[in-house]
């Protein structure tokens, strides 16, 4: 148990997925100009992780790693390097479904979010965990723990994010470095904020 | 003398205005005309209020209430200094010994700095700010004495342009100036900015080279305790006392060693309405908060949980740069939030960071200077939250 907190806060704040890993940055630099898209991607981004990561893990070590097919009586067989497309195939498969969910419920943030939703199943950050999870080895509850973590940093740090460019409304940037340049700038300052935590072991 | 002055000013403005020959220079001119006279400008659009603190004067404030920390730090820097080289400690050769390190750090901050400013306001049209001199103060502050100077050089370019100045200048940048040019020494130079020689400048004088006095600041002794024995035996140890700790006189970054100067500091910006005390209460409560039951659990375990712990909780709040950064830079009213409930909130939350990194965080001894730029991460995200809190609690107007 405590392991797995440890897990949780390591993944939410020294290994963030965005801020140390760098990955799922394009959604972030897009969507994080308004604050409720930037949360309701947050969430999806939070939700479309928990469940892809498990499934993924499923799939892995069910389908794909070495010997996984015991079960069939193929002993032999090693699917592993089918990892990439098949894991980007369920997460597509899934921002799919989640897709349809949020047209069906909430109207507003799919218009919101327009072509950033289906955009999540390209977001590096959902396949980045998935890969993590196999590269770690983690166990199928470890997965579970990880991916929502990850999911929670990635929503921290896009909503911080778009608070941070609310304020920078008043800011006066150069020509040149408007929109993009400020906010890949801020990002790395953000990035060097969080090196807080790079050393801290859990 | 005051008519020569305005003489001065008055024959050498029309180079300085549009169409003048030295046009480009005219934020110059406008920031040393304006140390001497108030401008005399009004406002032509309706009515304003107009308040005689302006940021030259706000700005002025916080530089007075920077100045017991900073002789302080001179004297400490040139009697460390002393110490360890094995010279006279009289008040004079100490003072002389202190201002011959500290004080080319700061000539070498204001005028680096001052060519960005000076640069960018030329270029950009706009005004060169006041904020720039405290920024230009408080950086060789909360640097180790032994910084190469062309590390502070650096170090305050960064500061100012990446930090400051390309977020439109005073007024508009997300993260405090001078820790973001501390915070880029600390990662790009960390040989220079931590362990245990850099805090002391030690002097090679005659025969005397005495480099194995130097001694180790209390939060660099304090991991050692990993090895057995508790961190407040250690400090004991090593001579260093609360009383010690909280008059200043040890190894440490210029400026942040004592707290009993820095908080003369404080009570002077609390009483001037120039820092807000709430930032500062709120990250006392947020230091005792994490080192109090921390305190407590340890010493029910006898010592062994938690090592950094067994250092009473009023330690905490005296060593190392946490006072200087709580004061100075966390107060900072441009990276701070701005409504009073966010106030207390940031403020909590760097002191109880600052805790969790000096305990849990081997790779730093230190954690306020990373918790405060941490928090003005979010201090915006704070205020959201704060202000949204409070429009759903407003009846609406009907």
């Amino acid at each position: 148990m405590e392991n797995l907190l440890g897990l949780f806060l390591n993944s939410v704040f020294v290994g963030n997925i965005l801020l140390s890993y760098f990955l799922g940055m394009c959604s972030f630099v897009a969507v994080s100009k308004n604050m409720d898209t930037a949360i309701g991607l947050g969430f999806a981004v939070v939700f479309v992780l928990s469940i892809t990561a498990p499934v993924n893990w499923l799939v892995f070590h069910f389908l794909l790693s070495p010997g996984a097919l015991r079960w069939a009586g193929l002993e032999a067989v090693d699917l592993s390097f089918l990892k990439f497309i098949t894991f980007i195939a369920v997460i597509a498969a899934i921002v799919q479904m989640v897709e349809m969910v949020i047209d069906r419920y909430s109207p507003a943030l799919y218009m919101a979010l327009g072509v950033f939703l289906p955009l999540i199943a390209v977001n590096c950050a959902i396949l980045g965990a998935s890969l993590f999870m196999v590269e770690r080895d983690y166990t199928f509850i470890e997965t579970v723990v990880f991916g929502f973590g990850s999911g929670v940093g990635w929503l921290m740090a896009i909503v911080s994010m778009a608070a941070i460019r609310i304020k920078m409304r008043y800011a006066n940037v150069p020509e040149g470095l408007e929109g993009f340049g400020i906010t890949m700038i801020m990002t790395g300052l953000m990035a060097m904020g969080f090196m807080l935590f790079s050393g801290i072991t859990l | 003398m005051m008519k020569a002055l305005k003489r001065l000013f008055n024959t050498t403005r029309p180079y300085f205005e549009s169409g003048g020959r030295l046009e480009r220079l005219h934020p110059l001119f406008d920031a040393i005309e304006t140390v001497a006279f108030a401008p005399a400008l009004t406002t032509t659009a309706d009515a304003h209020v107009r308040d005689s603190l302006d940021l030259k004067r706000f700005m002025t404030f916080v530089i007075i209430s920077l100045m017991p920390p900073f002789f302080y730090g001179i004297y400490n820097t040139g009697y460390q200094s002393g110490l360890a080289s094995g010279l006279d400690l009289g008040m004079v050769p100490v003072m002389m010994r202190g201002a011959g390190v500290v004080l080319p750090m700061l000539m070498v901050s204001y005028a680096v700095g001052l060519f960005w400013e000076l640069l960018f306001a030329s270029v950009r049209g706009h005004h060169i700010s006041e904020g720039f001199l405290v920024t230009g103060l408080l950086f060789p502050m909360t640097l180790p004495p032994t910084t190469p100077l062309w590390q502070v050089a650096a170090g305050i370019s960064f500061g100012v342009v990446i930090g400051k100045e390309i977020f439109g200048g005073t007024g508009r940048n997300i993260l405090n100036p001078a820790l973001t040019g501390r915070a880029f020494l600390f990662f790009a130079y960390p040989a220079n900015m931590s362990g245990d020689r850099v805090w002391t400048v030690v002097q090679q004088s005659g025969q005397q080279a005495v480099d194995a006095l130097t001694a180790a600041t209390p939060l660099a002794l304090a991991p050692l305790a990993a090895s057995g024995g508790s961190v407040a035996r250690i400090l004991t140890d090593a001579g260093y006392s609360f009383q010690r700790l909280f008059v200043g006189n040890l190894p440490g970054s210029v400026g942040e060693t004592s707290a009993l100067m820095i908080l003369l500091g404080a009570i002077f910006l609390v009483l001037t309405g120039v820092g807000n005390y709430r930032i500062m209460v709120g990250g006392v409560l947020g230091v005792l908060a994490v080192a109090y039951p921390g305190y407590l659990i340890n010493l029910s375990s006898g010592g062994e949980a938690a090592r950094m712990f067994s250092v009473h909780p009023a330690w905490h709040l005296v060593m190392g740069g946490f006072a200087f950064g709580m004061v100075y830079m966390a107060t900072d009213p441009v990276s701070a939030p701005g409504m009073n409930l966010s106030r207390w909130i940031y403020g909590f939350a760097i002191g109880a960071l600052t805790v969790m990194i000096r305990v849990f965080n081997p790779a730093y001894p230190e954690g306020v200077m990373l918790a405060i730029l941490f928090m003005n991460l979010f201090a915006p995200l704070i205020d959201h939250f704060v202000i949204k809190a409070r429009l759903r609690k407003r009846v609406p107007n009907v």
